[in-house]
């Protein structure tokens, strides 16, 4: 991180133009690029300035068209609306509304509802998934644990499978049937239970992103653990610190920015659920179409054609989403980004 | 006191007494409760899998009659790979082609710009460079998902919704991914060589060419990689931009083959084998380029 703050403070040279070798400078200059080598006093200061902005164009081209247009467009879209106009002769025109889409997506049940489901899966989904993430790469970290490799490969191997396909294998494995837990709870002579009921379906959508991304957050934080320096453990373990404590009192405490950073991803993951849930609806009624608040707004602007609603509410989406994050990131600063940015 | 700490490094790894003595065998005894845990945290990950390719083996009849964990050897297999593979013509091998073009297409696109904003942010000092660096942080926080569906608008407006394009482009931006090029390029890019270039007269071009790119090459592969499997895994963008199947990549895919359910007898087994082949070649590739991620750079623990 001191390389990092170095090398930034550093470019401050950048522009302050060339002194000692412009005649060389000259020189190469023109038999590595084709461009006249005339007042090279006047010119070197100049490109400098002007190669940043070509290096980030791009990506502020790309940013500000797929990024920045698409909200400012949903945001206009959100005070109009559509009225009919000339008695049913069906020919609408879209007018300004102000803030009636807002007024009715706010007073809409269904959004509180979703918001309620969103929330209940998430406070599921993320301790779990930092919990678990968090404990293995401390047991891929402790040196007594066995078969660390091939734990390490295999927990990692869910991340590689997409959202939509793992929401289908649970589903199948959730499934009445083709269900192996089904299976095992009738072998030992209990009933069956409801995998895919009102209230277990809750647990079954978290399962599938928490089997998806705990590798994936393990790897992180173990890749954390072991750039920390091993001379901290020797004099801890020579002081008579047992492996939990040491893991506990002295790991755990240096990798948290790693784990706060998983975890501010995990949340922004959770508030955008979507796919998971929407590809297990083909296998239960338990979800409906307006389970998540993204899915609500996906029915709205797609299935009911009510465009203006649906962006009304992905504002205000937005606007939740915007404000936990950075509220978040607001908190957690100091630790999560050091003294980066 | 000075004896034990040389010997302090050797020991310490294979384990220490009290007496700082290393003991094999109270290493090996504290080692079984955390290996057990971890190998439950192993068969999560792995049931799953396994059951799929159980289940894959299993023909038509069988999926629902017989045991969930055992497979099948009755040519289940080959006739649910049969049946796929003359799904619709041949959809499936276009939705997998589509998924290679957008993930490899898309992954390239947004690791050659996040590679050159990563590194303009990170070794240029410019008036407007930290509005230009919050605005791109930002991006991050702004769900993917709550873009795609303006993003639609917006390139329906423009008359490229429903193309490839409108799956590749919005693919080609990662505040993520520039946001780790710009630590990574600060961190491995020495400052001294490009002040050696700028004065030997080296264009600033070149010097990102020449001097740049190849210290920055493991922290690309690793933003390469983690874009291609975001893209391939990515369900809403195509959904909502799609609408002619032969466009689909394979997660749409499968999702209107579970739409179209009940007029196929036989389209679980379908879905359970597409699933099988779909995660099989990733999950090689994924063991194959194993060494080559840097994923210490995603918790921002880089070490230059």
């Amino acid at each position: 991180m001191t390389s990092q703050t170095q090398s930034v403070r550093g470019t401050g040279r950048v522009a302050s133009g060339p002194a000692p070798g412009d005649a060389s400078a000259a020189n190469v200059a023109a038999e590595a690029s084709a461009r006249p080598a005339l007042p090279p006093v006047r010119r070197r200061p100049l490109r400098p300035r002007l190669a940043p902005w070509l290096f980030v164009g791009p990506a502020l081209v790309l940013a500000a068209g797929l990024l920045l247009a698409p909200l400012v467009y949903t945001l206009v879209l959100s005070f109009r609306g559509r009225q009919v106009a000339g008695g049913g002769l069906g020919l609408a025109t879209e007018v300004w509304v102000g803030l009636d889409n807002y007024v009715r997506s706010l007073t809409d049940p269904a959004l509180y509802a979703s918001f309620g489901r969103m929330l209940v899966y998430a406070l599921i989904a993320v301790p779990v998934t930092m919990g678990l993430a968090l404990l293995f790469a401390l047991l891929l970290d402790h040196l007594a644990t066995r078969f660390r490799r091939f734990s390490r490969v295999s927990i990692f191997v869910p991340y590689a499978v997409p959202g939509v396909i793992a929401a289908l294998m649970w589903g199948f494995m959730y499934l009445p049937g083709v269900s192996p837990i089904r299976d095992a709870f009738a072998a030992v002579g209990l009933p069956e239970p409801d995998l895919m009921g009102p209230v277990s379906v809750f647990f079954a959508v978290a399962n599938v992103t928490i089997w998806g991304s705990v590798g994936f957050n393990m790897v992180i934080l173990y890749t954390s653990l072991r750039g920390l320096p091993q001379e901290l453990y020797e004099s801890a373990r020579l002081d008579g610190c047992s492996e939990l404590q040491l893991a506990l009192r002295i790991k755990v405490p240096l990798i948290v920015p790693g784990v706060i950073l998983t975890g501010l991803f995990a949340i922004i993951g959770a508030l955008q659920v979507f796919s998971e849930p929407n590809m297990m609806m083909t296998l239960t009624n338990s979800i409906t179409s307006d389970w998540v608040p993204m899915m609500l707004v996906y029915r709205d602007a797609f299935v009911t054609n009510d465009l203006y609603g649906g962006a009304a509410t992905a504002m205000i989406i937005t606007l939740v989403t915007l404000v936990a994050s950075l509220g978040l990131l607001k908190v957690l600063q100091r630790r999560a980004f050091g003294g980066e940015s | 006191m000075s004896a034990p700490a040389v010997t302090g490094r050797t020991a310490g790894r294979a384990g220490v007494g009290r007496d700082g003595r290393p003991t094999d065998r109270g290493t090996r005894r504290g080692g079984i409760l955390p290996t057990i845990v971890l190998l439950v945290g192993t068969a999560y990950a792995l049931v799953p899998v396994y059951w799929l390719v159980a289940a894959s083996t299993k023909g038509a009849g069988e999926l629902f009659t017989t045991s969930t964990l055992v497979p099948s050897f009755t040519g289940g297999f080959v006739e649910n790979l049969t049946a796929l593979l003359a799904f619709n013509d041949g959809a499936f091998l276009v939705w997998s082609g589509n998924s290679v073009l957008y993930s490899v297409g898309g992954a390239v696109a947004a690791t050659i710009v996040s590679a050159a904003a990563g590194y303009g942010l990170a070794k240029y000092d410019f008036p407007g460079k930290q509005f230009v660096f919050t605005f791109l942080l930002i991006g991050v926080l702004i769900p993917g998902v709550i873009l795609a569906i303006p993003q639609y608008l917006l390139l329906a407006k423009i008359g490229i919704a429903g193309s490839y394009w409108s799956v590749l482009l919005p693919c080609m931006i990662s505040p993520f991914s520039i946001y780790l090029a710009r630590i990574y390029a600060a961190a491995v890019v020495p400052d001294e060589l490009l002040e050696a270039g700028r004065l030997d007269g080296a264009s600033e071009w070149r010097l990102f060419r020449s001097v740049a790119i190849v210290p920055m090459v493991p922290g690309l592969i690793t933003i390469f990689l983690l874009q291609f499997v975001a893209i391939w895994n990515n369900f809403l963008l195509p959904f909502i931009m799609l609408s002619r199947e032969e466009t689909f990549p394979l997660t749409v895919g499968f999702y209107s083959m579970m739409n179209q359910g009940t007029d196929q007898l036989n389209v679980y087994n379908l879905v359970i084998i597409g699933c099988l082949i779909a995660i099989i070649p990733l999950i090689l590739l994924f063991l194959f380029l194993q060494r080559y991620w840097r994923l210490d750079l995603v918790s921002g623990a880089v070490k230059g």
